[in-house]
């Protein structure tokens, strides 16, 4: 068996869940520990490296970190990463001064952008230090996209993203406001070097049922209803609402009724609770907020008398699997649910009629571009995608992703060379000790329990749209929730050749993650003889190489690794040691190289 | 030391043995001995063997007396009764504690300074009145607490870190065991914990007094090249003389470590003992000539590894027939310390007509 090769960045890379399940890799137990330390600006810029908007992402990621978080695997419940996001956010003093500026010389390439949502403003938040001169496309008058137009600021404060969105535009990006692009050949043609599609998915998808048109007035679009609460062309709602679907714009679409006019307020759901797409903790805040959410009900046809919609006919389902997972469903009866209005939050989809079809720029049988994933290049290779402008609807997390992969791609295009030749990740691993028996982190175990957001009283929310739900976590919350991290990134660095098979660590190791063991013929035979088999398969062990003394193997497993550094501390021959292992992530206009060095 | 105590949160799959226990729930405090200390070993196998065993942790008491070894009875079981005694009497506070509750589990530890020079006596005659006890002796061949002198048990040439060489013979405990009357005497490698934790396991379930020496390097003072009980040289000199494995009463008996045919190709050279609880050992010498359970053939034996250089471990001596302290004294079944204070204490005209037996 060859020994596993930790020189490799993914290696380690992937022992930090967090980080690895972020679509921006976000440096998430280092920001923490600032945040331990208070230094809330720092923690916040290191933040912003990488996510870019760390105030807006601290009250709206779809956290794909949390259910990757190793506390998880330890005690159920996670480290509240996302709100820890906005502890720095919230805190941070002024750190305008420590933000990359744009040269005043620039580099005479001209790069557009169609769209200020987050996949857009991430592209100019790289590249115009590097001295290009960025356009910006919006059909609004203000920046920030579905950002700011589909999150109700009850969950997400104008101001927040007023500040992070003008971070980047203060660095000298060109606004075009009010100029909704209706010709990507028009655009061309204004002589841009390069054009980044981040205009998003902005259609909202409709429900074709008998009934759907006989009263439009009260049926709307969940997106364009949101939008247009945001713009308070909509300022009330009739008391009985039906919504539609059950992802989170479901979720938003529900709270914001609430808060129009809307006293009894149902979310209907064609499937059961476990294949909903909506996040559990804003199912959770909806319902808190006395939403009635409905299962195994699929829309039949709305029930319009006298051109007043008065209700909405539902097939009740009942949903079977076979032994092949396949879910089928069987209509068990019909049932009407009275309401005054509909809101379908069914899911959206893109649309490109801007676009033309001769522009070199391919579109594949669902009329979407053909995009390559890795470099966000369309077929024409001027062009590039990103967010869900590129391949539909995910999140804001998954467009400041592509915003940073698709910068790199302009960059390298722009420069005249191979956008294909990616710069590679690196990585920096710096010994973390101090001493004996002395870390330069915080090494001990805190069993508190993951701390629950505060939000403001049911009595108060309602009153104003921009009463913002989520208090935040108070000090002590946030002292008990830093130390429940179990700072992954601090790794266990093996150096087989010093290694005397003392046992020491083996013995120390609190959640039996290491054995000495004999060589097997494959590493998954090998995770069956270890001091609790290996049988989480998503979760890498290491294997060292022959140890001097038996030639028998030290082998890792890193599914439940506390990372106290015991094992480091017990070994008379500092084999095992501890180090902080920092990810160099490429970015537009360097190979490698980090804004803000992560600290311990 | 460590900076830290161990964290509480355990490996979600860890196992449970027949009392719901997993074996967190039989460790100690943390060792302040040095990092590397084969003692730490030694716990974990104790730890892993009383897991394994499920011994009620409210029915074992650990006893100890003075130097490194001894501070190891605060590193495992903590649920447990303990006496930490003056060096080297430790058996006699042991003995005292099994004659007057013989339904305790007994856990000596000790070292080779603790047992083979100042309670060298306690030791022979501890197992000359067959205590029912696992007695443990963590042999590292030097005096680790006052900075690394050489012990009883350093070998003739081994040398110290600053190079003297000693040049006095060594006491082998295991030699000296069965020469007074051991009726169960093994030996073993703190790293090597596969051989180490049968022959504890055994060695608690055997009615008597269990002698096991357990090799455990001194890491700060006797672990570099021309030690004799270093990490290395344990390892390049250890001949597992007799491949052991205990089988608990309620376990089927199935051949798990010990196939038919041993390693050397000796087919007929397993032994199954049955021990007082039922239990049995599953006993494979490694040469044909050696019968661990003849106390001349194993002392035999082993002098002869000892003449060769060789280091032979295992089970090395079992005798079935052993009769306890309390079979001797023909005692109680009831434990002394449950028996009440009339039948314990019958009273002045008992002793009177006791008395006048011998007038």
């Amino acid at each position: 068996m060859d020994p596993t090769d930790v020189s490799d960045p993914r290696y380690y890379h992937k022992v930090v869940d967090c980080q690895w399940a972020c679509p921006a890799h976000t440096n998430v137990p280092a920001y923490i520990r600032l945040i331990a330390q208070g230094r809330y600006s720092e923690s916040y810029l290191l933040n912003r490296a990488s996510n870019v908007f760390p105030g807006v992402l601290g009250r709206t990621c779809d956290r794909p970190c949390e259910p990757a978080c190793r506390r998880g695997r330890i005690d159920e419940k996670p480290v509240a990463i996302c709100r820890l996001k906005r502890v720095a956010a919230d805190l941070r003093d002024d750190i305008e001064p420590f933000l990359p500026k744009a040269p005043e010389q620039k580099n005479g390439k001209r790069i557009a952008l169609i769209g200020a949502g987050p996949a857009s403003l991430t592209v100019a938040n790289d590249l115009l230090p590097l001295g290009y001169t960025v356009t910006i496309f919006e059909k609004n008058r203000e920046p920030g996209g579905l950002m700011r137009i589909n999150i109700p600021s009850f969950r997400l404060p104008a101001q927040v993203l007023d500040d992070e969105c003008g971070y980047i535009i203060n660095m000298g990006a060109e606004m075009r406001y009010g100029a909704a692009v209706t010709s990507l050949a028009a655009v061309l043609d204004e002589g841009f070097d390069a054009v980044f599609v981040g205009s998003g998915a902005p259609k909202g998808k409709d429900l074709d049922i008998p009934g759907r048109h006989d009263d439009p007035a009260h049926v709307h679009i969940g997106i364009d209803w949101l939008a247009n609460v945001h713009f308070e062309h909509i300022k009330k709602i009739e008391p009985r609402v039906i919504i539609i679907g059950v992802g989170n714009t479901a979720m938003d679409c529900c709270r914001s009724a609430k808060r129009l006019g809307a006293t009894d307020v149902k979310v209907v759901a064609r499937r059961g609770r476990q294949h909903f797409k909506a996040s559990p903790w804003e199912l959770e805040d909806a319902e808190e907020e006395q939403v009635e959410i409905i299962e195994n009900h699929a829309p039949k046809r709305m029930v319009v008398e006298n051109g007043t919609l008065v209700g909405m006919e539902f097939d009740v389902l009942d949903w079977t699997e076979d032994a092949s997972g396949k879910q089928t469903s069987r209509v068990l009866r019909t049932e009407t649910i009275p309401c005054d209005a509909v809101i379908l939050a069914i899911g959206q989809d893109n649309a490109f009629p801007w676009i033309e079809r001769d522009l070199g720029l391919e579109f594949n049988k669902w009329d979407m571009p053909v995009v390559d994933s890795e470099t966000h290049q369309s077929t024409n290779p001027k062009v590039f995608f990103g967010g869900d402008a590129a391949w539909g609807p995910k999140n804001i997390i998954w467009a400041v992703a592509h915003g940073h992969a698709a910068a790199i791609s302009i960059d390298l295009f722009c420069q005249g060379e191979d956008v294909t030749k990616r710069p590679p990740q690196g990585m920096n691993l710096l010994s973390v000790k101090n001493g004996l028996h002395s870390w330069a982190y915080d090494n001990g175990f805190d069993a508190s329990g993951r701390q629950v957001m505060r939000h403001e009283d049911l009595t108060k929310r309602f009153r104003d749209m921009k009463v913002e739900v989520e208090l935040g976590f108070s000090a002590e919350q946030v002292a008990t929730e830093v130390s429940r991290c179990l700072n992954c990134d601090i790794q266990t660095q093996f150096n087989a050749p010093k290694c005397i098979e003392c046992d020491a660590c083996i013995d120390v190791c609190p959640t039996a993650c290491l054995t000495i063991t004999k060589a097997q013929s494959s590493e998954a035979e090998l995770r069956k003889h270890l001091t609790v088999p290996a049988t989480n398969a998503d979760q890498d062990i290491y294997h060292s190489s022959p140890l001097p003394q038996t030639e028998r193997l030290m082998v890792k497993d890193e599914d439940v690794c506390l990372h106290c550094g015991l094992c480091a501390e017990r070994c008379p021959t500092a084999a095992w040691e501890m180090q902080l292992f920092d990810l160099l992530q490429p970015k537009a206009g360097a190979t490698c190289h980090e804004e803000v060095p992560a600290t311990v | 030391m460590t900076s830290i105590a161990k964290p509480i949160a355990t490996h979600p799959r860890l196992k449970t043995n027949s009392l719901g226990l997993t074996i967190r729930d039989y460790e100690g405090g943390m060792s302040t001995l040095c990092a590397g200390c084969g003692h730490d070993s030694v716990t974990a196998a104790i730890v892993q063997a009383a897991w394994e065993l499920a011994l009620p942790p409210h029915r074992a008491a650990k006893m100890s007396g003075i130097g490194c070894s001894s501070k190891t009875t605060a590193y495992f079981m903590k649920q447990s009764h303990g006496f930490n005694s003056v060096h080297g009497r430790m058996p006699s506070v042991a003995s005292g504690a099994a004659a007057a509750n013989r339904g305790l589990n007994v856990i000596g530890i000790s070292g080779d300074g603790d047992s083979l020079s100042i309670g060298l006596g306690q030791l022979t005659h501890a197992i000359r009145r067959n205590t029912n006890m696992l007695y443990v002796i963590e042999n590292n061949g030097v005096y680790g607490l006052t900075k690394g002198q050489f012990s009883a048990s350093a070998d003739i040439g081994s040398k110290l870190k600053k190079g003297e060489t000693n040049e006095q013979p060594p006491i082998d405990p295991v030699l000296l065991a069965l020469s007074v009357g051991a009726t169960f005497v093994g030996r073993s490698f703190s790293g090597d914990k596969q051989q180490l934790v049968p022959i504890l396991k055994a060695a608690i379930s055997h009615r008597g007094l269990a002698l096991v020496d357990v090799i455990s390097p001194c890491v700060t003072f006797n672990n570099h090249e021309g030690s004799t009980k270093s990490y290395q040289y344990t390892r390049d000199h250890d001949v597992a003389a007799v491949e052991a494995d205990y089988i608990p009463v309620c376990d089927p008996i199935e051949i798990t470590g010990l196939g038919a045919q041993s390693s050397n190709g000796h087919a007929d050279s397993l032994r199954v003992v049955q021990l007082h609880d039922g239990g049995t050992v599953r006993l494979r010498s490694t040469s044909p000539d050696y019968d661990p359970t003849d106390r001349a053939s194993a002392h035999q034996h082993i002098s002869a590894c000892q003449r060769r250089g060789e280091i032979a471990t295992g089970l090395l001596f079992v005798d079935s027939g052993s009769r306890s302290l309390h079979d001797v004294l023909r005692t109680s079944s009831t434990p002394l310390v449950d028996l009440r204070h009339e039948d314990l204490c019958p009273g002045s005209a008992a002793l009177d007509s006791l008395m006048k037996r011998f007038r």
